[in-house]
């Protein structure tokens, strides 16, 4: 799979190595902006009260 | 088994051999023209490591990066409301100092999500402030310039009874993260539209989290009259884990009204007003 991606990326391997790093980049962006908070507000149930909240 | 080995190195000689190969490829063996047939275990192995590896991710970022984003943003956003009281009142440092202010001002708890007051535990760092908001819902506790849940129905700030109030341990700026590490006689100062009230830490204690009774006006005695003003910090225990509450208290040691400033202890530690 990701040799798959790394074989359709075009340039020599120093364009690909900076484009696999701007890639990188861009994902991690956009779990930190986007997906995570939309995950935490599915998985966080961390009930930090006594009692019936 | 020993398969792609052999053939790599019984083809080897090949190499030469082929003209029709150009470029990089062709350096690399005849093997290496063959496109690797694309197998599902190898997709499915390269999914789940990927996978593992956003788990991982999320908890750094939940953990962290978030807590560190949503403190630092939940802590600015206390410093403002604190200012805005102060801002409001002339200051006036009556000499009433030696004799203290008498009996402390209570106020009427607020709407649901509305802030009331700002927490400060000079143990939880020198600038550790968090916004108190009434309600203890997600949010209140998961919101970036609240932080910190007063229990609906417990008593307010000075007055007799239990201040009750709850926050994340971890995670969503963890208010309450170094409550273990509260030292007997610890200031625990709230201060509110009216004034700065001062509690003194007195203990920790775990508890299940069906233990309501931990935020009764007297603690674990539903049925009692209380006459101690107290202060109850509630977070779940063991860190990073939900399965139970850790209850620090605090007993009330004194008020004053906001134009007498802060105490001197919590004065020091404010910016220069």
């Amino acid at each position: 799979m990701y040799a798959a991606i790394w074989r359709l990326m075009p340039g020599p391997v120093w364009v690909r190595i900076l484009l696999v790093l701007v890639l990188l980049a861009a994902v991690l962006y956009s779990l930190a902006t986007w997906v995570f908070p939309w995950v935490d507000t599915m998985v966080n149930n961390q009930e930090v009260t006594v009692g019936a909240p | 088994m020993f398969g792609p080995i052999r053939i790599d190195s019984m083809t080897e000689p090949a190499k030469t051999e082929v003209p029709a190969l150009r470029g990089r490829r062709a350096q690399r063996g005849p093997k290496a023209r063959v496109r690797p047939r694309v197998s599902v275990f190898g997709v499915l192995g390269e999914l789940l490591i990927t996978g593992g590896v956003l788990v991982l991710l999320f908890l750094g970022w939940q953990l962290w990066w978030n807590d560190a984003v949503m403190a630092a943003s939940q802590s600015r956003a206390a410093e403002s409301i604190s200012q805005g009281w102060v801002d409001e009142v002339k200051p006036d440092p009556a000499p009433a100092a030696e004799t203290g202010y008498g009996d402390p001002v209570v106020a009427t708890a607020p709407a649901d999500q509305s802030a009331f007051a700002v927490l400060y535990v000079p143990r939880f760092g020198d600038t550790y402030k968090r916004t108190i908001a009434e309600g203890t819902g997600t949010n209140v506790l998961n919101s970036p310039d609240l932080g910190i849940g007063h229990y609906p129905g417990t008593q307010m700030p000075g007055e007799v009874g239990n201040f009750a109030i709850a926050s994340h341990r971890s995670a969503n700026g963890g208010g309450m993260h170094l409550i273990h590490e509260l030292q007997l006689g610890d200031a625990i100062y709230v201060q509110t539209a009216d004034g700065y009230y001062t509690y003194r830490f007195r203990d920790l204690e775990y508890v299940p989290p069906s233990a309501v009774e931990a935020i009764a006006p007297v603690p674990h005695d539903p049925d009692g009259t209380a006459v101690d003003r107290l202060i109850a910090l509630t977070t779940c225990n063991p860190l990073f884990s939900t399965a139970e509450r850790i209850i620090a208290y605090g007993v009330y040691e004194s008020w004053q009204p906001t134009s007498a400033g802060p105490p001197a202890e919590l004065a020091a530690l404010l910016p220069a007003a």
